[in-house]
């Protein structure tokens, strides 16, 4: 095609002259138009993240790693507990969601042993693969490392349980972690379920008592832990005033939101709260 | 005392104890019902279970009541609220029979208008079983569900969409900008409703207000809605907030909906809230409800019951509301309940049959998950058919990719394409605002404005200096 006849002809590809608003955000925004379909790059760049997510969905937990890189990190006198949920693999974890809530029996003994000494603790961390092994490998030990320095800060003393890492485990599972261990409450820290834009999401979910059969409403959550997402620090603060508060009113879920999640979020386009579509 | 079914087939005899089980057998495969151990175990039972549902009178689903009076509600509001009046022409029937009455030529739109009241869910979720998808899609076609609040959504040859311009830290630039992205493909004559990542008042407010000013800045014709739970918008409308629409995940069964924290009562309290802030211009339909197969499994609330026939009781507890907009949530809930994109297709087609035979304003959100086995093709295929079948809207976002619920739905490019290739329009308030802010150069031919419309332009001046965003 000569010049010529590209300045007469109109474009194929139509350009969205907003596109530079993708500066701010993730979402797919100004993706230009062929007629009033996606054209073939921005097609293609979607199929390739959902080929990727969906590898994050089947892609295994490196357990030991984990377990080694979170004693340094937290420098941990124990090692944590290593369990397995009752769905024995990853294509019965998608079909049963409740094998993925429940311990095996090998995973029970371990914990009962575990919690021989009849000791209470305050709180039991445990971290389970849940969608997106990526998100638990990648967000655990510095969100960690920031709950255990927002501890160390706060008022009360906080007697840990021994860190629990679960394999093939849903958020319930941590339920009957934390009643085998003696806990008041407990954090589950699971790997959401993979986005295009964000396959390493982590979720925390905090229940007061724990035990085997709570429902949803019993729980808090706070969702979108990542480095793209809520940072590690402003999760760890907000989890934070979530268990001082659910320790005050020995209670967690639905109860509970209302006074403790009462904050706004100010989001990260550079402290600009203001909305450019309404400016004068 | 539950009645027992059976019948012989060759030399097997087949027994059902029953009715939930007789239904549930009888429910199209899908891995909800195996999960909850309720499907039929060959599939010779299932066309058994469909034979003898088809013989069953519909007057058994009035006196043989699938989850006890006493127990639940929504059996309680089924059943008082049940006209037998508008059910006497329908009263003869057999279920099978009724699948030939709702596809006869009498059954026009009026006729099927008229019979709404007479309907249960478990008639309707009965009669879905007997159906091929053809027939979900013809019958649906003829009910008409009109509602309003700033705009009529669900007349005839419209297709509208909910803007959803959700972000993961609730970004107020972000989600203006996923807001024009979306204005400027046509998007959000339904509402633009966002959720929230994080689920409070205080951050409800503020997204409130940050639709509202949009609305009445550009004067759009349509509602905004954030998508809290119900006592936070109740506390939102005391705190003087601009509510619009009041949002509510629900189910068909009270303990579904006691797990999701409400009961009946505080929808009503709900909607005579909204009721009293007057904000509707041509219509006073103020609820959005979302549903999906498979929320009370789930919840563990499902009283033995297949999920389909729970979620048809979840357009019980909708219409007892005069909502807006109802919308079944088909894929979100992943491959546990719907496995792939067949399952997805099938439930999506009898959600908005079931829905729109009750008199629900029915839409789809036509989506899957990344642990789902379905793609782009399936959606594709769901919207078009949902297209065809009338279904009332459905979801916008741009370039399918929801950042902060981590599904995928469909975009705005994809509701363009099902309007241009079934010559469907949006609501008609919204379409002639589409052609007066030159978003269209040609509404009627579905063409865009190749330019930035010059109100936007003006806006887009006052974009922050640098984009801050940590990458």
């Amino acid at each position: 095609m000569s010049d010529n006849e590209s300045k007469e002809s109109p474009p194929i590809v139509i350009a969205n002259p907003w596109e530079r608003l993708r500066a701010f955000t993730d979402a797919r925004i100004g993706l230009g138009r062929a007629g009033i379909s996606l054209p073939t790059h921005q097609l293609l760049a979607f199929q390739l993240a959902h080929a990727q997510a969906q590898d994050a969905v089947h892609c295994p937990l490196e357990c030991d790693a984990l377990a080694s890189e979170l004693t340094t990190a937290l420098s941990l006198s124990q090692t944590p507990i290593h369990v397995h949920s009752h769905a024995a693999d990853r294509a019965m974890y998608l079909q049963r969601p409740d094998y993925g809530r429940r311990l095996n029996d090998d995973s029970r003994e371990k914990l009962q042993q575990a919690a021989e000494s009849g000791q209470r603790f305050d709180l039991a961390v445990v971290i389970v693969d849940g969608l997106s092994a990526l998100a638990v490998q990648q967000n655990s030990a510095p969100f960690l490392t920031a709950l255990y320095r927002a501890f160390e800060h706060d008022q009360w003393e906080w007697q840990l349980a021994p860190l629990t890492i679960v394999e093939q485990g849903r958020v319930a599972i941590g339920d009957e972690v934390g009643a085998l261990l003696n806990a008041d409450a407990v954090l589950v820290m699971i790997g959401e379920r993979p986005g295009l834009s964000s396959p390493d999401s982590l979720g925390l979910y905090m229940t007061w008592a724990p035990e085997v059969g709570l429902k949803d409403d019993r729980r808090n959550c706070i969702s979108n832990v990542r480095p793209a997402g809520l940072k590690p620090e402003e999760a760890a603060r907000r989890l934070l005033l979530l268990l001082v508060e659910a320790r005050q009113r020995q209670l967690s879920g639905v109860q509970l939101k209302d006074r403790s999640e009462d904050n706004v979020l100010e989001g990260a386009s550079g402290g600009s709260p203001q909305n450019f579509l309404v400016a004068d | 005392m539950a009645q027992t079914y059976h019948t012989t087939v060759g030399s097997r005899r087949y027994r059902f104890k029953g009715l939930a089980e007789l239904m549930a057998k009888a429910t199209p495969p899908r891995s909800g019902d195996r999960l909850a151990g309720v499907i039929a175990e060959s599939a010779e039972e299932r066309v058994v279970a469909q034979m003898v549902l088809a013989e069953l009178p519909l007057t058994t689903f009035l006196n043989d009541v699938l989850i006890p009076y006493e127990k639940d509600e929504i059996t309680r509001l089924i059943i008082d609220e049940h006209d037998a009046a508008a059910f006497a022409p329908l009263k003869h029937l057999t279920v099978g029979d009724f699948r030939n009455w709702l596809l006869s030529d009498h059954a026009t739109s009026d006729v099927l208008a008229a019979a709404r009241p007479g309907i249960t869910p478990e008639m309707a979720a009965a009669v879905s079983k007997l159906m091929r998808n053809q027939d979900l899609m013809l019958v649906a076609k003829k009910c008409q569900v009109t509602t309003a609040f700033r705009n009529t959504i669900g007349l005839p040859g419209r297709l509208s969409t909910r803007l959803q311009p959700n972000h993961p830290t609730d970004d107020v630039t972000g989600i203006a900008a996923s807001i024009l992205d979306g204005l400027l493909y046509g998007s959000g004559d339904a509402v633009i409703g966002i959720n929230p990542a994080t689920d409070n008042v205080a951050q409800s407010i503020k997204l409130m207000r940050l639709m509202d000013d949009v609305i009445q800045k550009y004067e759009i014709p349509t509602q905004s809605c954030v998508l809290t739970h119900v006592t936070n918008t109740l506390e939102a409308i005391e705190q003087g907030a601009p509510v619009d629409l009041v949002f509510q995940s629900i189910g068909g069964t009270e303990a579904t909906n006691r797990s999701f924290g409400f009961d009946l009562s505080t929808l009503a309290e709900a909607e005579a809230a909204a009721q009293t802030l007057d904000r509707g211009t041509v219509g006073r339909n103020v609820m959005y409800f979302e549903t999906g197969q498979g929320s009370s499994l789930s919840a563990d609330a499902h009283h033995g019951l297949d999920q389909q026939t729970c979620e048809s009781r979840a357009y019980a507890v909708a219409r007892k509301f005069n909502p807006l907009l109802v919308n079944t949530v088909v894929g979100f809930i992943g491959p546990e309940y719907l496995y792939d994109g067949k399952e997805i297709t099938r439930a999506g087609l009898e959600d908005h049959f079931c829905g729109k035979l009750l008199g629900v304003p029915m839409g789809c959100d036509v989506c899957y998950t990344n642990h789902a086995e379905a793609d782009q093709n399936d959606m594709d295929n769901l919207l078009t058919l949902l297209g065809v079948a009338g279904c009332s809207f459905v979801m916008g976002i741009p370039g399918s990719d929801d950042i902060m619920l981590n599904y995928q739905t469909t975009s705005f490019h994809d509701a363009l394409y099902a309007r241009r290739v079934l010559g469907l329009k949006a609501a008609p308030e919204f379409e002639q605002w589409l052609a007066k802010m030159q978003i269209f150069q040609d509404v009627s031919s579905y063409r865009l404005n190749d330019q930035l419309p010059a109100a936007f332009a003006n806006s887009l001046r006052h974009l922050p200096k640098e984009a801050a965003r940590d990458v």
